[in-house]
């Protein structure tokens, strides 16, 4: 999928442009309610229809996800979770709709060596350009999430589009248009976090006290939001991690380490010269040549006085 | 090649050739990994055909190395043993760079910096290599963490660009001392600049050239 002239880029992987900035883009988001979530899948079909995927049969291994982990061709999976809640006794199911966060600060972004590999638009959403990506898997180290599949058949890494060819043109994406609960909606970012907080109110007077909205800070905010009933404790389902942010070793290596790597090896070799210019080349004499020869000539026993080595 | 009279054999032909298989592998190594280290060096990238094949060949070059450097190793470790005098020489280390050895300790086969050299490259590439492994994706995805991975990754390009500094180091040491570079492409080096820059190794190979002939 190339990049979409109906949407603005806002940071460009690898690269330096100024993005536009005249157009006011209205940022979007997705917002998952984990609390309305029958586990029907819909969401993966109509995820696997609208982007031509048809991701590898799968064996069953004793649970409901399928397939059991995010591929190059399934961009969401549904997570299920039994969970034995300690305060009440009750067994929950905890279905979570996983795949790309749509981050603010995009770990993967980050990562990324190739030049608009990965995009991120004006409305938020995170897209991989496959024609510019080398395959490298460095989206995969940046990704606080563990979001990005690199394929076997072309090395190319996939994830999540958040359908930015439907949102381009005005269209929810295509999980959102299947979902039979409405338990995902898709709207602006501030609509979708008003109305997310009206559920989480609602939860709350329903018992689930700590409920709450998923929106995590540490990676800037995100544009796949969730609704969750047990927001304390995010990793309950199914390892959501509680606060993510970009790992400080990559923060480190697309950080401080670029500049500082360029400047060592530019002082090595300005070092090298200016040494050049300052202590010039150590040249091999006459004199050097007249004491080597004797020294082969004699064996490397006696060192021949000064007189005899000059003497022709 | 043959030692010219006057010159003696510094390195064998074989010795010449895996120096340079391993010389070439590095400098592809640097290009490709430096293009995809720093966005403002993606262009070297073309050099190998576009950033999908610098990917792919990135490894395999570094397996290339691995061996020959290797070799290289194998042939040249016990010259590059510490001794006490090394440390001397270091010492001594601003009257060499301002190209006066006459004040620093009679010099081997190899002097302090030269081995400083061999033993820096030779620990760095071998973490190159193990943590290249680790971020080899293609083939070794499964074997590590994503964590493992970054860390791996950090590692590889930290020790990468070390690496590039002691090369260029050891480069420009073969430029400025006159007559080196002679060592590594025809094999032999002028009594003169054995006298000069290894003076204890001169004697050594004298004397046995003595005792060869004796015999």
């Amino acid at each position: 999928m190339a990049d979409l002239q109906s949407l603005d880029i806002r940071r460009r992987s690898a690269s330096t442009e100024t993005p536009p900035q005249i157009r006011q883009t209205e940022e979007v988001a997705k917002l998952i309610d984990v609390s309305r979530c029958i586990g029907c899948k819909a969401c993966q079909s109509a995820c696997m229809e609208w982007n031509d995927l048809r991701p590898e049969m799968g064996y069953f291994e004793g649970s409901y996800d399928n397939p059991l982990d995010l591929e190059p061709a399934a961009w969401t999976v549904m997570r299920f979770t039994e969970w034995d809640n300690p305060a009440t006794g009750n067994l929950e199911w905890l279905i979570r709709k996983d795949g790309c966060m749509h981050c603010a600060d995009p770990g993967c972004l980050k990562a990324c060596p190739s030049p608009g590999a990965i995009v991120q638009y004006g409305n938020g959403i995170v897209d991989f350009i496959s024609e510019n990506c080398i395959g490298c898997g460095y989206c995969v180290k940046g990704c606080p999430f563990n979001i990005p599949r690199v394929s076997a058949a072309d090395h190319k890494a996939y994830k999540c589009s958040l359908c930015s060819d439907r949102v381009a043109v005005g269209q929810a994406p295509a999980c959102a248009k299947a979902c039979p609960t409405g338990a995902i909606m898709f709207g602006s970012k501030s609509d979708m976090t008003t109305w997310a907080g009206e559920r989480v109110e609602e939860l709350r007077t329903r018992g689930f006290e700590h409920a709450g909205l998923y929106d995590p800070p540490g990676v800037g905010g995100t544009h796949v939001m969730y609704v969750l009933q047990h927001a304390d404790q995010p990793s309950i389902y199914a390892g959501l991690p509680d606060n993510p942010k970009i790992s400080l070793l990559v923060d480190a290596w697309k950080g401080i380490l670029k500049p500082f790597a360029l400047a060592g090896i530019a002082m090595a070799a300005i070092g090298g010269f200016v040494h050049w210019v300052v202590a010039g080349p150590n040249e091999v004499t006459d004199e050097d040549e007249v004491k080597g020869r004797s020294v082969l000539a004699h064996g490397g026993e006696t060192e021949v006085s000064d007189e005899r080595s000059r003497a022709p | 090649m043959r030692t010219p009279p006057g010159s003696l054999s510094r390195y064998t032909t074989a010795a010449r050739l895996n120096h340079w298989v391993t010389a070439a592998c590095l400098i592809l190594l640097a290009l490709s990994g430096m293009s995809l280290f720093h966005p403002a060096l993606f262009f070297l990238t073309a050099l190998f055909g576009g950033g999908a094949y610098t990917r792919a060949v990135h490894p395999w070059i570094g397996c290339v190395l691995m061996a020959s450097f290797a070799l290289l190793f194998v042939r040249f470790w016990h010259h590059n043993l510490w001794l006490r005098e090394d440390n001397t020489w270091l010492r001594k280390i601003r009257a060499v760079l301002a190209n006066d050895e006459e004040s620093a300790p009679e010099v081997g086969r190899y002097n302090a910096g030269q081995k400083l050299v061999f033993w820096s490259m030779s620990l760095l590439i071998l973490v190159l290599f193990a943590t290249g492994l680790v971020i080899w994706d293609q083939y070794f995805f499964g074997y590590t963490s994503i964590e493992q991975k970054r860390v791996a990754v950090l590692v590889h390009s930290l020790a990468a660009i070390t690496a590039i500094m002691v090369w260029i180091a050891h480069v420009y040491a073969a430029i400025w001392v006159r007559g080196t570079v002679g060592a590594m492409t025809r094999g032999s080096v002028t009594g003169g600049w054995a006298w000069r820059h290894h003076r204890k190794w001169l004697r050594e190979e004298a004397a046995s050239k003595a005792r060869h002939a004796g015999e």
